[in-house]
Formats: C-alpha cells, structure tokens, sequence
C-alpha cells in the first residue's frame, strides 16, 4: 500500500519515505519544486533537570489524522506551492528515537521552512497526542495546550512563529 | 441512549480504562455526559477548565447535543511532537 502523507504510526519513521511522498506526489509534476525541508523530533534524554528513561505516546488516532489534515490545509492555504507529509510515532520511546517527521517541498526555500515551521507548532497546538515521561525517580503526563483547531490566538502565534 | 466514551492519558488512569459505555438522556449534550464522568470519578473533575472534546472523531463543543452510539472523546491538553 502506498504510504500517505498524514499519518499516525507504531513503526520507526522513515524521513527518506517522507521526503519521496513530496518529491513524487502523484499531483506533482517532477521537478516542480526547488525545496524540501525536513523536521525530525526526537526525544530528548533530558527534561526540567530530569533524566528520561522512556516516552510513551498516546494518540486518538482518527482525529490525530484529522488533525494532520486541519494543519496541511491551513499550511496549504497560507503557503499554496508547499506540500506537507507528516508521520506521528506513538508507542514507548526512548532517548535518540524519532517521534515525528515531515518533510515539506515547495517550489522556492522560503515557503518550505515556513510551512514546516508552522506545521510542528499546529501539532504541539491542536493534534490529540499525549507523552507519558518515564523518568529516573517517577513518572508523569505532560500537558501542553488545550486542542482546540478554532482558537485564533493560538493559530496565529503559529504564524508568527513560522514567520520571523 | 447509549454513548461511547473513549479517555486517553491521565482521564485515562483516573477511570482505569479507555473505553465506557454509558446511559445519557434523550436531549443529552457532551457537558451531560461530563458531568455524569465527573461525579462516577470525582478525580476528573478538576480537568474540566483544561479539556477539549471530540465526538465522532470531529472537534466538538461542550454544547454538542449527542445522539444513540455517539463516541465522546475528552481530550486532556495535549502535547505530542
């Protein structure tokens, strides 16, 4: 089966996949872009002074796809020429191990970076994705923001942060 | 009727399960359903001001009516990437 460009997995990530699912889309003409940026995240093995032992990754899958799909159009309707694939991992993760990857192609560089920059923030922002920290001496959900796709403040901060 | 509640990450731990079927009245909407969650599992109840919901694999308001089968999914604050 051909992979998508959006999607929620168990399997390491494959950011050489990604980069051929925006090069050679099959709506894309060869050679139509100039760029491709790529963002890889990856657990660190330090958090707020303690040391981490292991991530696991929640995600209610359905919408986290949906999720994806609300982050490519607002990416798509901002920067038109960019094309975004986007690969969540969830599971139990350790230290050095890739737990999201994009890759996003465009005719020209700066809409790339762009694009790429403000597709990690909407994830972080709205994408139905919890990490359980396993560290030395305990463990604990992190909470960042409250997913909600229609709050304008946080889009927008988004924006900034894609664009200075 | 009966809805499907899905709860992920901490609500998850609270409850000791990820997935409830429960009985709601006709006329019910997502803060029903809470409301009910936070008295079985008072321990959810001061998540409220934090949470954002999905119903049906839609983002959805508190004040999304539910229907017979409905999923309600509470989503705790996020944080993947």
């Amino acid at each position: 089966m051909r992979p998508t460009l959006l999607s929620i997995t168990r399997d390491e990530l494959d950011l050489a996949a990604l980069v051929r699912l925006v090069t050679e889309h099959s709506d894309e003409p060869p050679g139509r872009h100039g760029a491709v940026v790529t963002f890889l995240g990856t657990v660190r093995g330090e958090n707020l002074g303690r040391r981490v032992l292991e991530l696991e990754y929640q995600a209610y899958e359905p919408l986290a796809v949906r999720a994806f799909e609300i982050i490519a159009a607002e990416a798509a309707e901002a920067w038109p020429a960019a094309l975004l694939a986007l690969h969540h991992r969830i599971g139990t993760l350790r230290p050095g191990d890739v737990s999201v990857a994009m890759a996003v192609a465009s005719p020209h560089r700066a809409e790339a970076f762009k694009a790429c920059r403000y597709a990690i923030e909407r994830v972080k922002q709205i994408a139905p994705i919890w990490k359980r920290e396993i560290f030395e001496g305990g463990e604990a959900w992190i909470e960042g923001a409250t997913a909600d796709p229609s709050d304008s403040v946080a889009r927008r901060a988004a924006r900034e942060r894609a664009c200075r | 009727m009966q809805i499907a509640i899905r709860l992920f990450a901490r609500l998850r731990d609270i409850a000791g399960a990820a997935d409830l079927v429960r009985d709601v009245p006709e006329g019910a909407t997502v803060e029903t359903a809470w409301q009910a969650l936070a008295i079985e599992f008072p321990a959810m109840a001061p998540h409220r001001a934090a949470l954002s919901v999905a119903v049906n694999a839609e983002y959805a308001r508190f004040t999304r009516g539910l229907a017979e089968r409905d999923e309600v999914v509470f989503l705790p604050p996020v944080s993947g990437g």
